[in-house]
C-alpha cells in the first residue's frame, strides 16, 4: 500500500527546482554585496590607517 | 481579501514564483528606469548602473507578488488573471506575501548600498504605493484607482535618474508625468472592453461606475493633456529633433484614435471582448486600437530618448 504522505515525483522535482532557485538567489545576493563593496570602495579598500 | 485560496493543487515550481513577479511588467519597468538613468547624463559606474536597474526590476517584482497575494480572490474570477499562480492555487498566498516582503527589503537595501538613499527611498515609496495604496486601498474603492495608482508605474525613470545622479530634477519628473498621464487613456481603453470582468468582481473601474460614454469622454480629455506633455521634453533640454518628430507625429495619431473612440459606441455592448487582449468584436475596435497604439507610442517615446542620449544627439534646448 502506498504511503499518502510520500512525495510524488512531480512534487520532488518541483521542490528540487525551488531549492536550486533559492540557492542561486542567495549566491547572487552574496556576489552582489561583494561587487558593490569593491566598486564603492575601489582603491580605498587597501588604504588603511594602521 | 485573499487567503481562502491557500491550498495548492499542484506543486509550485520556480516558474510559478517567477510569474508572481510579473516579468512583463518588470521588463517595461527596466526599460523606463534605464531611460531615466541614461537621460541623467551623469558619469555612472556601469556596474552600479546595472545593479540599480536590477534593484528596480526586483522591486517591481516584489510589488507584483504582493499584488497577486492580496488580489487572489478577484484574480480567480477574471479571465485575464485567473491563471495567476495564487489565484489558480499553485502557490500559497502566504508564500507569495513572503516573497514580496523579502524581495522588497532586498531591493531597497541593495539600492541604498549601490546608488544612495534617494534612489532607495523612491524605490521603497514606489513599492508601498503600489502594494498598499493602490492594491489594498484604491483599487476596490474608487474609479480613480488607476489614475492615482499610476504614479507607481510612472516613478521608475525618476528612480533611475536618482540612481545616476543622487538627485531628481524637473526633467526626471517630466518622464514621470508622461507615464502618469498615459496611464488613464491606456487602461480605460482596455477596460472599455473588459469591464464585464471588473463588474463581476466589484472593482469600480471607470466604465463600470460612470458608464462607457463618460469613460470615452475622460479618455479624450486625458489624451488632450497627455500629448503636449509628451512633446515638452523637446523644449526642456531632454529630447532632440528626432524626439520632437516622434512625439509630434505619434501624438497626432494618438489624438485621432482618441477622437475616433470618443465618437464610437465602444463599451456599450457587453461581451465585446473575445479571447486575448487584442481580439474584440467590431464595436470595441476603436478602444482596442487606442489601447494597442498607446503601448507603441510610449515605447517609441522612451526608445527615442534612450537612443538620442546613447548616441549623444544634441538636445534642442529651446527654452534653456
Amino acid at each position: 500500500m502506498s504511503n499518502p504522505n510520500q512525495e510524488s515525483d512531480a512534487e520532488a522535482r518541483a521542490r528540487r527546482g525551488r531549492n536550486v532557485a533559492i540557492a542561486l538567489g542567495l549566491g547572487l545576493f552574496v556576489i552582489l554585496i561583494f561587487v558593490i563593496t569593491v566598486v564603492r570602495l575601489g582603491g580605498d579598500v587597501i588604504n588603511r590607517s594602521f | 481579501m485573499t487567503p481562502a485560496l491557500s491550498t495548492p493543487r499542484m506543486p509550485a515550481t520556480w516558474r510559478d514564483f517567477l510569474q508572481l513577479m510579473k516579468p512583463r511588467v518588470m521588463s517595461l519597468v527596466v526599460f523606463t528606469a534605464l531611460t531615466g538613468l541614461v537621460c541623467a547624463g551623469a558619469p555612472v559606474n556601469p556596474v552600479i548602473a546595472v545593479i540599480a536597474v536590477f534593484c528596480i526590476a526586483i522591486g517591481a517584482g516584489a510589488s507584483g507578488a504582493l499584488n497577486m497575494w492580496y488580489d487572489a480572490d478577484i484574480d480567480a474570477q477574471m479571465r485575464r488573471t485567473r491563471g495567476r499562480p495564487v489565484a489558480a492555487g499553485r502557490v500559497q498566498g502566504s508564500d507569495a506575501a513572503a516573497l514580496g516582503v523579502v524581495l522588497s527589503l532586498f531591493s531597497v537595501m541593495v539600492m541604498a548600498m549601490a546608488a544612495g538613499w534617494l534612489a532607495a527611498g523612491l524605490l521603497a515609496f514606489t513599492i508601498v504605493f503600489y502594494a498598499v495604496v493602490y492594491t489594498m486601498w484604491l483599487k476596490r474603492w474608487t474609479p480613480q484607482n488607476i489614475v492615482i495608482g499610476g504614479l507607481a508605474g510612472a516613478l521608475p525613470p525618476v528612480i533611475g535618474w536618482a540612481a545616476a545622479t543622487g538627485e531628481a530634477p524637473l526633467n526626471a519628473w517630466l518622464l514621470c508625468a508622461i507615464i502618469f498621464m498615459w496611464t488613464p487613456p491606456h487602461f480605460w481603453a482596455l477596460s472599455l472592453y473588459t469591464s464585464d470582468d471588473y463588474e463581476k468582481v466589484g472593482v469600480p473601474m471607470m466604465p463600470v461606475v460612470a458608464g462607457a460614454a463618460s469613460t470615452r469622454r475622460q479618455i479624450w480629455i486625458y489624451s488632450l493633456l497627455f500629448t503636449p506633455i509628451c512633446i515638452a521634453p523637446a523644449f526642456t533640454g531632454l529630447g532632440g529633433m528626432i524626439y520632437l518628430a516622434v512625439a509630434s507625429l505619434g501624438g497626432a495619431v494618438f489624438l485621432v484614435l482618441a477622437w475616433r473612440l470618443l465618437r464610437s459606441r465602444a463599451g456599450e455592448t457587453p461581451g465585446e471582448r473575445e479571447e486575448g487582449l487584442y481580439e474584440v468584436r467590431a464595436g470595441a475596435r476603436d478602444a482596442r486600437n487606442l489601447f494597442a497604439f498607446s503601448i507603441l507610442y510610449l515605447t517609441l517615446l522612451f526608445a527615442t530618448l534612450l537612443g538620442e542620449h546613447l548616441v549623444g544627439a544634441r538636445p534642442l534646448e529651446l527654452l534653456s
